[in-house]
């Protein structure tokens, strides 16, 4: 069996720094998945409405508007002028991602992500072949068929398919069979397409990245130096080829990951032993003499990986 | 040297062209099945109907972000989102059948105040202006009113009642001595509420809120009705128009002037 010849992802991070450091974003982002998705149930659930709606629009507080801004360009395009309260969301929202990262919106808040991150799990415990890989481009493609398809119809054509809402808004308003949708993005990542959905599919994963393309935060490859080629950020990474230019560029190259596809999830923090990766801002361009000292003991040790 | 350069600069321009192709062939059947559904999903069953202030049907499917904000500021629970392969209406839009939950036609519309993206249209703000659909009294055979009875319901349930409503008196045939109080609509102060439909006392309800798309049709424009341009205008349309005298049979047996000789005379006239 291939678990046998290979180690678990992640399981050298765990042994050197225990299981809790080792998945410290993971379980972050597992609660924050949570809580985002809590915050719009204990209205249905317990009466309690401090968040009212859902992803594609939400009040809360009475006070604070939000709508999301690729909904509204749909809107736009399918031509109606939204109300003032709509534009302010999307205005808030989208500044919110711009700065943060948009795909932080994939890693932390979408509702889709644990399900394609189980599906990869299955995927990786049965030992499938990666399956069909569309090129690097093609959501970017989907997202223009989808402002294509709205321009045309006149309708928020991607909210007749969107899973992202079938399952959110179906959880908070009353699902129907929107669970195939889910189920079926779950079938075609484990059975199709390895991390096919988000990875390669999903036209808000696209819109998001585009986003966050000047976004402050970033991860960071800061201490490359340390860095034991054990690729288990690669393989933990579900867009690794934004890693490559800041893990192997030498010297002055900065060490930050400025790929839009970067989900600033943290993965890579968490799996790399000789602790590789930070999040920074964009603006932060060191690399070495940060992490260096602080992890001498598990870096190129080898030992650390075989445990 | 040069071809050396050129040949991979070739199959590279040719990969380029392939992969382009591919996506663009790709997300054309892609967006046919999406513009397909876009285009089904205008066909708004009939018992759907939309919340108060709701932009016709197109522009609301242009419009409406699916948040559910006038779902959960409605205090009856009339509305909700429509659920995928279950409610007829386009997937995540609010609707409300009205033999389920009514309108109760709040005086504050809290729905439109709610709506963050200006599908349910904020300039309605007198509730007696909306128009969610038209009642019609659909099955004249069963309505107890119509059968002679004094059932009145959907009169009395009415918010608008003797305006959108009313109960129009004629003969009732099968008995000769009673009258019949037939509910009547009038479709220009008929919000659609339907709270007739709701409360009809019939097993399905023999008045039901219809889309105004099947209950109305758009007047003749070509065809002037006289009283009312006469009124508008306030006064005849066509001056000195020849007011004909009245050919009324004329029992009198002599004929003043402008009367006639009767060819005839019926025997019991002259009493
Ligand atoms: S007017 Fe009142 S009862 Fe009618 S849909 Fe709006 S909130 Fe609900
Ligand atoms: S509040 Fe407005 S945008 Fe939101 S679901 Fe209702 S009609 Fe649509
Ligand atoms: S409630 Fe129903 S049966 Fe009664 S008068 Fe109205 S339509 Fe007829």
């Amino acid at each position: 069996m291939s678990a046998a010849t290979k180690p678990r992802v992640n399981a050298a991070s765990t042994a050197a720094r225990g299981w809790v450091v080792a998945h410290r974003y993971l379980i972050l982002r597992r609660l924050s998945q949570t809580v985002f998705l809590g915050l719009f149930l204990i209205g249905p659930w317990f009466g309690i409405w401090w968040v009212k709606g859902n992803l594609a629009g939400s009040m809360t507080l009475e006070v604070l508007p939000l709508t999301d801004p690729l909904v509204l360009i749909q809107s736009l395009l399918a031509g109606h002028w939204p109300a003032l309260t709509a534009l302010i969301g999307a205005l808030i929202v989208g500044l919110g991602y711009a700065l943060i990262g948009g795909r932080v919106y994939c890693a932390w808040v979408c509702p889709i992500n644990p399900v394609t991150d189980a599906a990869h799990w299955l995927h990786q415990r049965l030992g499938l072949a990666k399956g069909w890989q569309p090129k690097r481009g093609t959501r970017l493609w989907v997202l223009g068929m989808v402002l294509g398809v709205s321009a045309a119809t006149g309708t928020i054509a991607w909210e007749l398919v969107n899973p992202i809402s079938m399952l959110h808004r179906g959880l908070i308003f009353g699902i129907g069979f929107a669970w195939a949708w889910v189920l079926a993005v779950f079938a075609f990542d484990v059975l199709v397409s390895r991390r096919g959905w988000c990875g390669h599919l999903c036209p808000v994963g696209a819109f998001c990245g585009l986003l966050g393309s000047a976004s402050l935060l970033r991860v960071s490859a800061a201490g490359r130096a340390a860095c034991d080629d054990c690729m288990e950020c690669f393989a933990v990474c579900p867009e690794p080829h934004v890693i490559g230019p800041a893990l192997r560029g030498s010297g002055s190259a900065p060490a930050l990951i400025l790929s839009p596809d970067c989900t600033n999830c943290g993965r890579c923090i968490d799996v790399c032993a000789p602790d590789v990766f930070r999040f920074t801002h964009r603006f932060n361009r060191r690399t070495g003499e940060t992490s260096a000292p602080q992890s001498p003991a598990h870096t190129r040790s080898g030992a650390s990986r075989a445990a | 040297m040069s071809a050396a350069t050129r040949i991979p600069n070739a199959i590279d321009r040719r990969r380029f062209l392939q992969d382009a192709a591919r996506a663009v062939a790709g997300c054309a059947v892609a967006g046919m099945f999406l513009g397909q559904l876009a285009r089904q999903a205008r066909a708004l069953p009939a018992e759907a109907l939309r919340p108060p202030g709701a932009l016709p049907e197109p522009e609301f499917l242009a419009a409406c972000l699916r948040c559910g904000l006038c779902v959960r500021d409605c205090p009856y629970g009339t509305l909700s989102l429509a659920r995928a392969g279950v409610d007829g209406a386009a997937v995540g839009t609010p609707f409300f059948t009205a033999r389920d939950v009514p309108c109760e036609m709040c005086d504050d519309i809290p729905c439109v105040l709610a709506c963050p993206s200006g599908a349910l249209d904020p300039g309605l703000t007198a509730i007696d202006d909306a128009r969610m659909g038209v009642a019609v009294l659909v099955d004249q055979q069963h309505c107890l009113n119509a059968l002679g009875l004094r059932c009145d319901v959907c009169y009395r349930v009415c918010p608008a009642i003797d305006a959108a409503i009313t109960l129009e008196q004629s003969h009732n045939a099968r008995t000769g001595h009673h009258a019949v109080f037939m509910p009547t609509v009038h479709a220009e102060a008929c919000t659609g509420c339907g709270k007739c439909e709701k409360s009809c006392v019939l097993p399905e309800a023999a008045i039901k809120v219809l889309p105004t798309r099947l209950a109305r049709v758009a007047a003749a424009d070509h065809y002037r009705l006289g009283w009312e341009e006469q009124e508008r205008a306030g006064a005849p349309l066509v001056e000195g128009i020849i007011d004909l005298p009245d050919r009324v049979p004329d029992l009198a047996p002599t004929a003043g002037a402008g009367g006639f000789a009767p060819l005839f005379q019926l025997p019991e006239a002259g009493q």
